[in-house]
């Protein structure tokens, strides 16, 4: 900000002084300055209107929202995995074409949140470097394996329930386009989840067999769905902050109850029973209690010890790099197609064409 | 902004942002949806329309180069815009008209 820019060379202690005390103007100036943007940005939030791309925001705030919308991406590229394991194996055209279909869907929410990062001057290339390298997290629930065809039914009907839940909210973040984001979201995992549950209701007027896999499949997700809302708000140190900036607007048990009260009819609807001993309605509360999930557990997959996580990884891995080829041969082809189109423009018949057009406007 | 690379694959500088506009049917404008990197325009488009239409959601689809959108900044928005501020007479409220005259 100093205008000058002085050797140390040469001049007197009192020009040092004069500088030093201009330094120390600029420094007020630049004070306010900052006070009137953090001034801004805080009515902004209070005003609950949308902070924009170019805005601007104090950096913890876009690093916070870097770092939590580059997890739901990563989550939703990982999140392919599961149930991309059943594509090649579905029962019927008809839930093949489904399950393509909502893989496909899980691809594009991907980039609608790496394109949401990116507004934030994040790059998209360095996030996926940082997944593949296992610098940056996703949902813990895909470290668990799809082992039958029912697995497929809960994921939709349990961990896209749990995420709609969390989602919803999150259509009214504080950060446009990340809230634009989740718009278009969510109405896709609508489609998600009501596949999951017919999936499940078809299996469910099955055979005895079938019912058992849904049975099972119900009984190895639940726990894991609900750790899907994060630690409860007791050891959840950035919630605070982010309720403050409107990122998020309810706490992971807020979340995680109201989730629980959605499914449990739903649950009933479909004959299955809930693993929780503990499940029941409070009418005092309002709402269903129900037990702890097993926190030492959430923590071991976090920390990479799950039972897929390596899997998860490793497949990640291997598909960027069987990719390559595709992208070299588009770069390729583009830079074949801009060279072509730059001599075109060079020949006398272009530059008469241009002519023409130029007098004919 | 850089593309689709992650150390492989793609130029060290990423392919170009295009951001993408759809309109969703005859009669409305094209609005903006969001954004995407692509070698090319030819695969912008292509790309675009998986990613942005895949239910429907338009007849039309426009890509362009982000770096070629000039945009007012944010930072003198309220000097910016301050010439239609005070312009009341503008708006067809600012004129009392009694309540009998018809059509008007």
């Amino acid at each position: 900000m100093t205008e000058q820019n002085p050797s140390d060379q040469g001049i007197s202690p009192q020009d040092q002084r004069d500088q030093r005390g201009q330094q120390g103007r600029h420094d007020q100036q630049d004070q306010h300055a900052l006070a009137a943007l953090e001034q801004r940005f805080a009515r902004t939030i209070a005003a609950d209107h949308r902070i924009e791309p170019r805005d601007w925001m104090p950096d913890a705030y876009r690093r916070t929202l870097i770092r939590q919308i580059a997890q739901h991406a990563h989550s939703e590229i990982i999140g392919m995995q599961p149930e991309g394991n059943w594509i090649s194996r579905a029962p019927s055209l008809r839930r093949k074409a489904i399950l393509l279909a909502k893989v496909q869907d899980e691809a594009g929410h991907g980039l609608y949140l790496y394109a949401a990062t990116e507004t934030l001057g994040a790059d998209r290339a360095d996030l996926t470097r940082k997944l593949i390298e296992g610098r940056q997290r996703y949902s813990s629930i895909f470290n668990y394996p799809t082992l039958t065809f029912a697995d497929v039914g809960v994921i939709g009907w349990l961990v896209d329930g749990a995420a709609i839940c969390n989602q919803v909210p999150l259509c009214r973040t504080s950060y446009g386009p990340y809230a634009r984001a989740m718009i278009r979201i969510c109405k896709e995992e609508s489609f998600h989840q009501r596949q999951g549950y017919e999936l499940l209701l078809t299996m469910m007027s099955g055979t005895e067999q079938q019912r058992r896999m849904v049975q099972e499949a119900t009984d190895r997700w639940w726990w894991p769905a609900l750790m899907m809302f994060g630690p409860p708000d007791a050891d959840s140190p950035n919630t605070a902050q982010s309720m403050a900036w409107r990122i998020k607007r309810d706490t992971n048990d807020e979340l995680r109850q109201k989730f629980v009260d959605m499914t449990v009819p739903q649950a009933e609807k479909l004959g299955v029973t809930l693993p929780d001993p503990e499940l029941r309605w409070n009418p005092e509360r309002g709402h269903y209690d129900f037990g702890t999930p097993d926190w030492a557990e959430f923590k071991q997959v976090l920390a990479g010890n799950g039972p897929c996580n390596a899997q998860r990884l490793a497949h990640r891995r291997r598909a960027h790099e069987d990719g390559a080829w595709v992208r070299e041969a588009a770069s390729a082809y583009a830079a074949k197609q801009a060279a072509r189109a730059a001599a075109r423009a060079q020949t006398p018949a272009a530059a008469r064409e241009q002519r023409e057009r130029a007098g004919v406007a | 902004m850089s593309g689709d690379g992650g150390g492989t694959g793609a130029p060290a500088r990423g392919w170009p942002l295009y951001e993408v506009f759809v309109r969703g049917k005859r009669g409305l404008n094209h609005v903006h949806v969001g954004s995407l990197h692509a070698p090319d325009a030819d695969m912008a488009l292509r790309n675009a329309r998986d990613l942005y239409t895949r239910r429907n959601e338009g007849v039309s689809i426009w890509v362009v180069p982000a770096e070629a959108i000039t945009a007012s900044s944010p930072d003198e928005k309220d000097p910016f815009f301050a010439p239609a501020g005070d312009k009341v007479y503008r708006h067809p409220t600012f004129y009392a008209i009694p309540d009998d005259v018809p059509h008007l």
